[in-house]
């Protein structure tokens, strides 16, 4: 409890469960659990709206982390939901009492700390409790630098907001924590499944197959309402960048992960593989700087669709040849 | 991206926060940089946000000249939407359409206004009025 150790983190999910990890003696750098958990994707779902906007994702589902972890490997977690939040706030209270530190899934919009324009209606943030001093909990948020503190009422509301996504006051922290982990096993069968998934998902709406369907639908931009045109960019800039990804889409911590994965298990060809998804970064990331430019443009100025739908579908067949290198890597 | 070129554009939707992002040293090796922000990031960011407000302060307009209910406002102004206020409150959307009615607002009772006062994490009595201009959030 007062020996844990706050860790600034990319993404809230693999930040939890990195320092939770690390707390428990296994030393998992966030990018190592991401990698691990094969959390990273691409899916664009146009009939999902979500503010109106439809549904794209860099990484799959939340608590896909957490599931990714246990099954490969090995660790088990115990996930506790409440129906009224008093009885979440006791339950709460008790596991620290006992000297645990405890994940949680929270709203980003009732949280005390969260700056006023980076609140959203968002249910499915995690963050780790780790303390209480008097009315206030002492938080390991991992998408902020530094411990951040809120007082029980914030935090309750935060944890019982209702919605898509409900977190019903969710508590978690794990029950077994392996003393290691297989590298030689799980990092080449966490990379072949998310090479896989990238390249070999057969439906139109994810991986490589998904990021050309939101090529093709900038481009049908062009006859769309303005407004709504723009707001569609911004939103595509949203998820890559605003939500906590650690710069262009978690394609920059995946590129972390190879890195590492190749000095743990002296893979060459791995690292070979970091440098290209860095370069595939830094195009999502020149992506985002033309979709700036375009929402910047104004009403006279004809915002060229198919220059952005291109550019698109470079970095499509960039993160092809990843994928394909990596296939061969092991 | 290198560290180097890692952005620290001190944008304003941080709020002088500073948030992780990876990147290279000069051999192409990993490490977390500290940002304060890329300015093309608060772009988006404000874009959302001034859509909200925009819609906010159409709705102020409209419940002033009595055409909507301040369920409408209120709405927009906690940054929900029609389908956000309907999940968190577990109420039909076309219900509350309804509610956007003034002369419909005006008949439902306080028990049941807390359904929605409470998600927009307000008093019932504050869900009745419009606030102040220059006084809301």
């Amino acid at each position: 409890m007062s020996d844990f150790k706050h860790t600034h983190a990319a993404h809230c999910e693999s930040g939890v469960m990195s320092s939770m990890l690390r707390h428990h003696g296994l030393n998992l750098s966030e990018a190592m659990v991401f990698g691990l958990s094969g959390a990273m994707v691409f899916a664009y779902l146009p009939f999902i709206k979500m503010g109106g906007m439809p549904l794209i994702a860099y990484r799959m589902m939340p608590k896909a982390i957490i599931k990714g972890l246990q099954k490969n490997i090995g660790i088990e977690m115990v996930m506790q939901t409440y129906s009224k939040p008093q009885e979440g706030t006791k339950a709460l209270d008790a596991l620290l009492a006992e000297g645990k530190i405890v994940g949680a899934q929270t709203s980003v919009f009732w949280l005390p700390y969260f700056p006023d324009e980076m609140r959203f209606h968002f249910n499915a943030h995690n963050l780790i409790i780790y303390a209480k001093e008097d009315q206030n909990y002492q938080i390991s948020d991992p998408v902020f630098e530094h411990p951040v503190v809120s007082d029980v009422k914030g935090l309750e509301k935060a944890r019982f907001a209702k919605g898509i996504m409900a977190p019903k006051g969710l508590l978690y922290y794990p029950s077994y924590v392996p003393k290691q982990v297989d590298f030689e096993t799980v990092i080449p069968k966490s990379i072949k499944k998310t090479a896989k998934m990238m390249l070999k998902t057969p439906v139109p709406i994810v991986g490589i197959k998904g990021i050309r369907y939101l090529a093709k639908h900038i481009r049908k931009l062009e006859n769309k309402d303005r407004r709504y045109a723009k707001l569609f960019l911004g939103h595509i800039v949203r998820m890559q960048e605003e939500i906590g990804t650690g710069g262009a889409g978690f394609r920059y911590v995946y590129a972390s992960y190879l890195d590492e994965a190749s000095a743990l298990l002296k893979n060459d060809a791995l690292f070979e593989a970091s440098k290209m998804m860095t370069a595939v970064g830094d195009e999502w990331r020149d992506f985002a700087l033309m979709i700036a430019k375009a929402i910047r443009s104004k009403k006279s100025e004809s915002i060229d669709y198919d220059a952005l739908a291109d550019k698109l579908e470079t970095v499509a067949a960039s993160e092809t040849e990843v994928y394909q290198r990596l296939l061969e890597a092991f | 991206m290198k560290a180097d070129n890692v952005p620290q554009d001190y944008i304003s939707t941080y709020a002088e926060n500073k948030k992780a992002i990876y990147a290279t040293d000069e051999e192409g090796h990993y490490g977390v940089v500290a940002s304060s922000g890329w300015d093309v990031e608060e772009e988006a960011t404000k874009q959302a946000l001034h859509e909200l407000e925009r819609l906010a302060d159409d709705a102020y307009e409209t419940v002033l000249s009595e055409e909507a209910s301040p369920l409408l406002y209120h709405m927009y102004a906690q940054r929900m939407d029609l389908q956000v206020l309907a999940q968190t409150t577990g109420i039909f959307q076309w219900r509350i359409k309804r509610h956007f009615k003034p002369e419909i607002f005006a008949k439902l009772d306080d028990e049941f206004l807390a359904r929605y006062s409470d998600v927009l994490g307000m008093s019932v009595e504050e869900l009745k009025v419009l606030p102040l201009r220059g006084d809301d959030v």
